[in-house]
Order: C-alpha cells, then structure tokens, then sequence
C-alpha cells in the first residue's frame, strides 16, 4: 500500500506543473513559490516514507513493478509499457531528487521574488520534477527515453529562462543540441537492445541479457558485426546518450555554458539530478554491461577519468564562480563513471558500482550546498567574477561556514561525506587498476586545490569587510540542512541499501591506502592557502611560468572553438548551404514561376476584353464561321440537304 | 425574270451583306457605322424578295418581312442617332476610339 | 443576252461599286450620298423584280427619310468637311480576312443547294390590293398582329428619340 503512494510522487509535480502553467500568471506576491514547495515537501515526505518501508520494514532487496500497463503495442513480443520501477536504485534517486528540489524550491521563493515570470519559473521546476522521477522510476527502456527528452526540455527552458539575454538563449540552445545528439545515439542502442532482447521492458531486458545461464545456454546469439558483437555497440550508443546528459568529454561543452540559467537551476539540474542522469543509466543496465559487454565498461572508465582530470585542470583557472562549480561538477561525475566502469577490471568485484551511487548521494548534497551558496554570494555583491569577491567572511557568516564545509567534503577530509563516498571509489580502483588509480588521485587533489583556491578567493584574498549583509531565512535554512546531510551522510552504510545484485557489500577503507589521498588533498590545501589566502604574486609568477599551458587551460582547452569550427565551417557549408539554395532556388522558384507564368497569361488573354464593340462582333463571326465551317466539311453537306 | 438565276441574286445580297460587315469592322465613327448596317438590311430585304419571287410566288411573306424590317430600321435609325447625338454632347468627338471610358 | 440580264448585271455592278464607296470613302458627307445611290440601285431593282411598292417605300423611307435623318446628324455633330482619320492597320486585316472567308464559306453553301425554283411563275401577284388585303387579314395568312405591333415600336421610337436627344434644362439656361 505504501508502494502504491510512489504514483502521487509522479501526479503531484505534473498536477502543479500544469496549475502553474496555466494560473501561475494571476498568482500574486510569492503564491506560485509557495504552491511549488509544499507540493515538493509532500513529495519529499512520500519519497521518505517509502524508503523507509522499504529498507526498514521489509528487506530492502525485492523489486517492485507498479502500473504496468501496454502503451504502444508493436506485436505479441514487442510493447512498450508504462510503468513505475520500485528497487533499490530507483527509491534512492527518487530520495535524492524529491529532497534536493525541495530545498531548490524554497531558496528560489527568496531568490527569484520580484521576477516578473516568477510563476512561469515555479512551473518548470514542476515539470522538471516530473520529469526527472519519471526518469528514475521508468520500467520500461523506451519509458526512460520519453522521460530523458522531457528533462533536456525543462532544463532547455531553464537554461534559457532569462531570454531576454542572448548569451541565454544561446546556451539553451546549446545544451538541447549537444544532448540532442547524444540522444541520437541512445535511440539506436534502444532500438537495436529491443531487437537483440526481443522486449523493452528493463527487468526482462536485464534477466535475458544478463542472466548466467544465457552465455552457456546461447539464448541470445551474439550477432557480430565487424569483430564487435552487436549488444557492445548497443551498450556503447546507450552510453553515448547518458555521457551527453552528464556532460563526459567530449560533450561536456554544453554545462559551462548553461550556468548562465538562474543559480537554483544549476543547483538542482545541474549539480544534482539531471547531469548524474548518465550514471543512473548505466547503473540501471549494470547487469547487462558487468555481464555482457565489459569492454565498453572499459571504455566508461576511460572516458570517466579524462572527464574528471580535463575538467580539473580547467578549474584551475576560471574566474567566474559557477564555471568553476560547473567544472567541478563535470569532474565529480567522471568520479561517478569511472568508478563504474572499473568494475570491469576489478574480476568480479562490485564494489565500484555502490561506490558510485554512494558518491552520486553525496555530491548531490554538497554540490547544490555550494551552488546555493554560490547564488547568496552572487546575490551579494552582483555579479559572477571573482574579482568582485574577496573578504566576505564576516559579511557572510551562515554562506561562509555552508561553503567551507562543503570545500571540505568535496576535498575529501574525514569526517566529512565526501570523504567516504571518494575513499570507496578510490578503493575499489586501487583493487581494479592502478593507473587509473593514481591518476584520480591526482585528480583529487587538483580538485581540493581549485575548490580552496574559489573558497580563499571569495572570503579571504582582500581585507575583511565588516558590514554584513542581510541573509535571508530561506536562503539559510536549505544551506543549513544541506550541510547536515554533508557532515552526517557519511556515516550511513550506504552498501547495506544499495548494491548489485543482492548480496551486500562493505564499505570499508583501509588507513593505509586512504593516507594517500588524504595527504594530497592537505598539500593541496597548503598550497591553495599559501598563494590566495592572502593577495599575493605566487600565482602570477607560476602562471608565467607556464604560460602556454596556462593559456590552454584558461581558454578551456579550446573546445569551443573546436566545435564552432566543425559546425559552422563543415557542416552549415558543405550541407547547410547548398540545401538552402535547393530550397529557394528549385523549391520556391518553381511556385515562383507557376504564378509568374498564369499572371503573364492572363495579362496576354486581358487584351481580349477591349471594351470596343468591334472587335466583340469580330470575335463573334470568326466563331461563328469556324463553328459552321466545322460542321460542315466534317458532315459533307448532309446538313444542308 | 427567268433568265437571272436565283443564286445569282443571292451573290449580290451576299456580297453586300459582307460588304456592310467589313465596314462595321473598319470605320472608326459612330455614323458610318450606322450606315454600314443600313446596308446590312437592304441586303436581307433583297434575299427576302428574291426567295418570295422564285420559290414561293403564290405567298406573300416575303414582302411583308420587307416592309417590316424597313420600317424597324427607321426607327432603329432614329434612335440611334439619338444616342450619338447624346454621346457628341459628352465627348464631344464621336471617333469610337475615343469613347472608351468603361474600358478596364 | 437579254436585255434584262444585261440591265440586272449593270444594276448589280452599281449598286456593289457604290457600297463598296461607302465603307472606303474619307469624307462622311460622301459616304452618305454613295449610300444614297446605292439604296436607289436597291430600288432599281426591286423594280426589275416586280415588286413596284416595295421599290416605291424603299425610296421614300429609306432613301427620303433615313439618309436624310443620317444627313441631318452629319451636320449637328460638325463632322462636315473634314477627312476622316485613317483605319487602323490591325482593325483592317483580321476584318478583311473575316469578311472574305465568311462570304466564301456562304457562296459555297449556297452553291452547293438546289433551290426548286420555276413552280408557278405566273401565280406572283404583288400588286398593292393583294399586299393591303392581306397585311390586314387577320384570317389565315393575316399580318394584322404584326402590323400593329410595328405602329406600337414607331410611337416607342419616336418618344424614345426624343427624351435621349432632348437637352437637359440647365444646359439650356447655360446656352
């Protein structure tokens, strides 16, 4: 029965969604901000409530499938269902998303007051909801796909809510494209897995593809096509889909850009719920790929990681403080993909898989903490660069302790989440594969170092400003709780909730092995202290050091101008153009010239009526004497006599 | 008159029939237009004798028609020039080419 | 040879030359009068075919009081005198063509038909008693209804003429 409340999670952002689509602009004052909360705390409530049946008063290991009904029937094998999904995974998500939007929303009644869209904002963050759950909570393959399209539209409109600027409106676009075309990709690894598999239904797809007796028995043939098995390609294109939403190279270009959407949108979207979209894919086809396909898993980790040290190094240099988060975002979720891809490296061993979602758990926590934090900041001293910063310790107290714990937690300093849930990647990589290894210990402490060198630069750097500025209650009370979940999530046993397949799997870190990180990240802290605590020249001087290297990093490898390059020069050219010209040239100058050719007959036929009496008779006779002349050496002169 | 045959007749009022045609067609003023039709009665009054005088004499039809359809010609006629009359008042030209205000 | 062909030939030939001069002449005060000979050879003719009282109304209506009326018109529209401009090129050859090919066609069918002519010659009987009994016959063969309605058309014409030509009263103050 409990179970049976999970549809009300999906019901009640699509009920606000459309009320606030529809009355949101005679709502008065904060009404559409307040109408959005409650209906997200009572979501996040039944989202509580479930999790708590499930893994307390049951086992926590069944799966549950609720509202299964056919929605568009191919044949008797093939249908594509509608459904809700209850496992371990899905409640989790479902968790973390109905709790993170809550406290979204309730700083955005602040943050966004006096907007004049104010109920438009609330509506999508609705329709987001809705659609980010239904993503995690689909049954069905092709479900998970509607779901994937209705976010990239909600974080379109988001993205793009100021459209009046056009670096908005640019980055809307930019983000829908890029996802879009990733999209592509994940349609045809559906299509080709539903006819590998022979059902879009996900438990069915993983109990066919993944289950041990199908590589024996030779259930599934493997088709192959050129050397590479069928079901990998399917894999991969899958994969190519969900590292376009979670912003893997080489599509990560599209989440700098979309920074440029209001600071609670990049909070939820994208810190915490859809760019982590990528890694529940993956995860929810783990089966399939732990078991079938271990070489993209492979590849997984590889993109994982050059994701992860890429958007480090770039961190280093910027100066706007949401490309740094954004950054850091695309470097924490390569932790994510990686630690799910070493999997297959690690002989069997899943600890990867549940280190990954206990990171996904946690990052959500303290990356929308920073987020949301970064938006007081920026409320603060309006505007985004650092440059403006500096000092504000004792201007903002409540911000400065929220952000200073949450560099913490994303540096991985015990006691803090972020300690165990990296440790447990780290761990399970150590076991897997040693380069990837120290290389995301490098990463690690290249992240401890930006992350310092953004927090010393907002609150130290310059002399301490005294006059402190107003911080509104609901702006501190989600920073608040939010640094709760940072310092306590640590401490849950995340692999008793949530592991593949149903045996449990222990959390533990050796202290040997975690001195190594850990001393990293305190170099890195040193260094970062050293050099920006106060104003000082140590990083002009290193910078002209390294000045090319600088140079490239500062300008985000150039990746940019890269696809500018390959879009604007190839393809508008040598496709874009000449289409165009069929277009107006054949296309319209063929209608062109059908109503040219009838206007220049019916001028050439005007002349006719003259107006002039005479030439009517002349008309008349010839008719007349063509007509008799007709019938009569057509018929002889039968007519006459 | 026997020895005139009757088709010769009707070559002469054939003649002048399309004699007034051609005239109708060509004169550019409104009175020698007129004069043209009056020459396309006369030469149907000459086929309506000449049909009543050889193929039925014992009738007179041929005759009646005549005189009827001279004198609908008078007042056709009359009438006509009235109208010009009118059309000189407002134009004051009577050239066809000229009297072309309903044209397009 | 007879004299009568010879006289019907010569008569014909005229009154063809002078509708010819009607249509063809520049001057309309000449197109008139070629009209009014031609309407007499029309005459001549209808003498030649025994048809004393129709010769004799053609001359009188048509020839004393029509072209009169046309005269008359000449002159209260003041085209007296001068030439007439030229006709049109692209009037001339299409109705030239028409004309031709028209009266062709007509010869060709009138050519091509036997009329039974030569029954009862003797029986044509158009003397002025025989064409009033039967123009007021109202028996078989009458024409009295035609008759009538011709007198109602004339008095239509007559009034008609007069309230198209009549000159509007401020004009008439103006001149």
């Amino acid at each position: 029965m409990a179970m049976n409340l999970s549809i009300l999670v999906l019901i009640l952002p699509f009920l606000t969604f459309v009320g606030l689509a529809f009355f949101g602009k005679r709502l008065s004052g904060i009404t559409a901000g307040i109408i959005g909360s409650i209906s997200t705390g009572i979501i996040s409530l039944i989202a509580a409530f479930i999790a708590f049946n499930y893994w307390v008063m049951s086992d926590g290991k069944s799966t549950m499938i609720l509202f299964n009904f056919p929605w568009l029937t191919f044949n008797e094998h093939l249908a594509i269902n509608m459904g809700l999904l209850l496992d371990s995974l899905s409640i989790m998500m479902v968790a973390v998303v109905t709790f993170v939007s809550f406290m979204v929303h309730l700083y955005s009644i602040e943050y966004l007051k006096g907007e004049e869209r104010y109920g438009s904002y609330f509506a999508y963050l609705s329709l987001f909801t809705f659609s980010m759950l239904g993503l995690v909570l689909s049954v069905n393959i092709f479900q998970i796909y509607v779901f994937w399209e209705l976010v990239g539209v909600s974080s379109f409109l988001l993205i793009g809510f100021y459209y009046q600027r056009p670096s908005a409106v640019a980055a809307a676009k930019k983000a829908f494209i890029v996802t879009r075309f990733a999209d592509l990709g994940f349609l045809v690894g559906i299509l080709i897995l539903s006819f590998e598999a022979k059902t879009l239904d996900i438990p069915m797809l993983i109990e066919r593809l993944s289950s041990p007796d199908t590589l024996t028995s030779g259930n599934i043939k493997m088709h192959m096509v050129g050397g590479l098995s069928v079901i990998s390609i399917a894999m991969f294109l899958i994969f190519i889909g969900g590292a376009g939403k979670s912003a893997m190279f080489p599509l990560h270009i599209w989440l700098p850009d979309a920074m440029e959407g209001p600071t609670p949108v990049s909070a939820l979207i994208h810190a915490a719920t859809m760019v982590v979209a990528g890694v529940y894919l993956v995860a929810r086809l783990f089966p399939v790929y732990f078991v079938l396909t271990p070489e993209v898993l492979h590849i997984i980790s590889w993109v994982g990681i050059i994701s992860a040290l890429l958007a480090a190094l770039i961190a280093c240099t910027q100066t706007d403080i949401k490309r740094v988060l954004a950054y850091s975002t695309i470097s924490q979720i390569g932790y994510m993909m990686f630690s799910l891809g070493i999997t297959a490296y690690s002989h069997g061993e899943t600890l990867g898989y549940t280190a990954s979602l206990f990171h996904l758990f946690t990052h959500a926590f303290f990356k929308a903490l920073l987020f949301l934090a970064a938006g007081v900041i920026i409320h603060a001293v309006h505007s985004n660069e650092v440059a403006q910063m500096g000092g504000l310790r004792k201007s903002l107290p409540t911000t400065h302790i929220a952000f200073l714990l949450a560099t913490l937690a994303i540096s991985g300093i015990p006691p803090l989440s972020g300690f165990f849930s990296k440790e447990a990647i780290l761990t399970a990589t150590h076991h897997a594969n040693p380069v990837i290894f120290w290389l995301a210990v490098i990463g690690s402490s290249l992240t401890t170092f930006y992350m310092f060198r953004l927090y010393y630069l907002i609150f130290w750097n310059k002399p301490a400003e005294h006059h402190r500025h107003h911080e509104h209650a609901l702006f501190s009370i989600p920073l608040i709780i939010l640094t709760l979940g940072t310092l306590l999530n640590g401490f849950i046993p995340f692999g008793q909730f949530i592991s593949v397949g149903l045996e449990k799997v222990q959390i533990s870190f050796e202290l040997g092995m975690a001195a190594v990180p850990v001393g990293g990240s305190l170099l890195a802290i040193l260094l970062a202290t050293l050099w920006y605590a106060k104003s000082t020249s140590y990083p002009d001087k290193f910078v002209s050091l390294l000045k090319n290297f600088y140079r490239w990093t500062y300008r985000k490898f150039y990746f940019d101008e890269l696809y500018q390059f390959v879009t604007h020069k190839i393809i508008f050219n040598l496709i874009g153009r000449p289409i165009a010209w069929f277009d107006r040239n054949i296309v319209d100058g063929t209608m062109n010239a059908m109503a040219w050719g009838s206007m220049y007959f019916s001028q050439a036929i005007k002349r006719i009526q003259s107006g002039n009496v005479q030439s009517y008779t002349m008309y008349f006779l010839g008719g007349v004497i063509i007509l008799l002349s007709i019938l009569l050496y057509a018929y002889g002169y039968n007519l006459i006599n | 008159m026997e020895g005139i045959p009757l088709l010769h007749i009707l070559i002469l009022s054939t003649a002048l029939f399309f004699i007034g045609i051609y005239g109708f067609f060509t004169r550019r003023n409104l009175i020698t237009m007129l004069i043209s039709i009056e020459l396309i009665l006369n030469s149907v009054n000459i086929n309506f004798v000449a049909f009543n005088k050889y193929l039925y004499p014992q009738q007179l039809e041929g005759i009646f028609f005549n005189i009827f359809i001279i004198a609908i010609a008078a007042a056709e006629v009359s009438l006509a020039i009235a109208i010009i009359i009118n059309l000189y008042r407002k134009f004051n030209t009577i050239d066809i080419e000229d009297t072309n205000t309903m044209k397009h | 040879m007879t004299l009568e062909q010879i006289l019907f030939y010569t008569i014909s030939g005229l009154v063809l030359f002078f509708a010819f001069m009607v249509i063809v002449c520049r001057r309309i005060f000449r197109s008139a009068i070629y009209l009014l000979f031609s309407l007499l050879g029309i005459a001549a003719l209808y003498f030649m075919m025994d048809v004393e009282f129709i010769a004799a109304i053609q001359i009188i209506v048509y020839v004393g009081g029509i072209v009169v009326l046309i005269i008359f018109s000449i002159f209260l529209t003041h085209q007296v005198g001068e030439k007439m401009p030229k006709k049109l090129i692209k009037r001339i050859v299409p109705a030239l063509i028409l004309s031709l090919a028209g009266f062709l066609l007509t010869i060709d069918m009138l050519a091509h038909h036997n009329f039974n002519t030569g029954i009862n010659p003797e029986k044509f009987n158009p003397t002025v008693e025989n064409i009033g009994h039967q123009l007021l016959d109202y028996k078989n063969y009458g024409y009295v209804l035609p008759f009538e309605i011709i007198s109602f058309l004339l008095l239509a014409a007559l009034i008609g003429s007069i309230v198209i030509a009549i000159r509007p009263k401020q004009q008439q103050a103006k001149n």
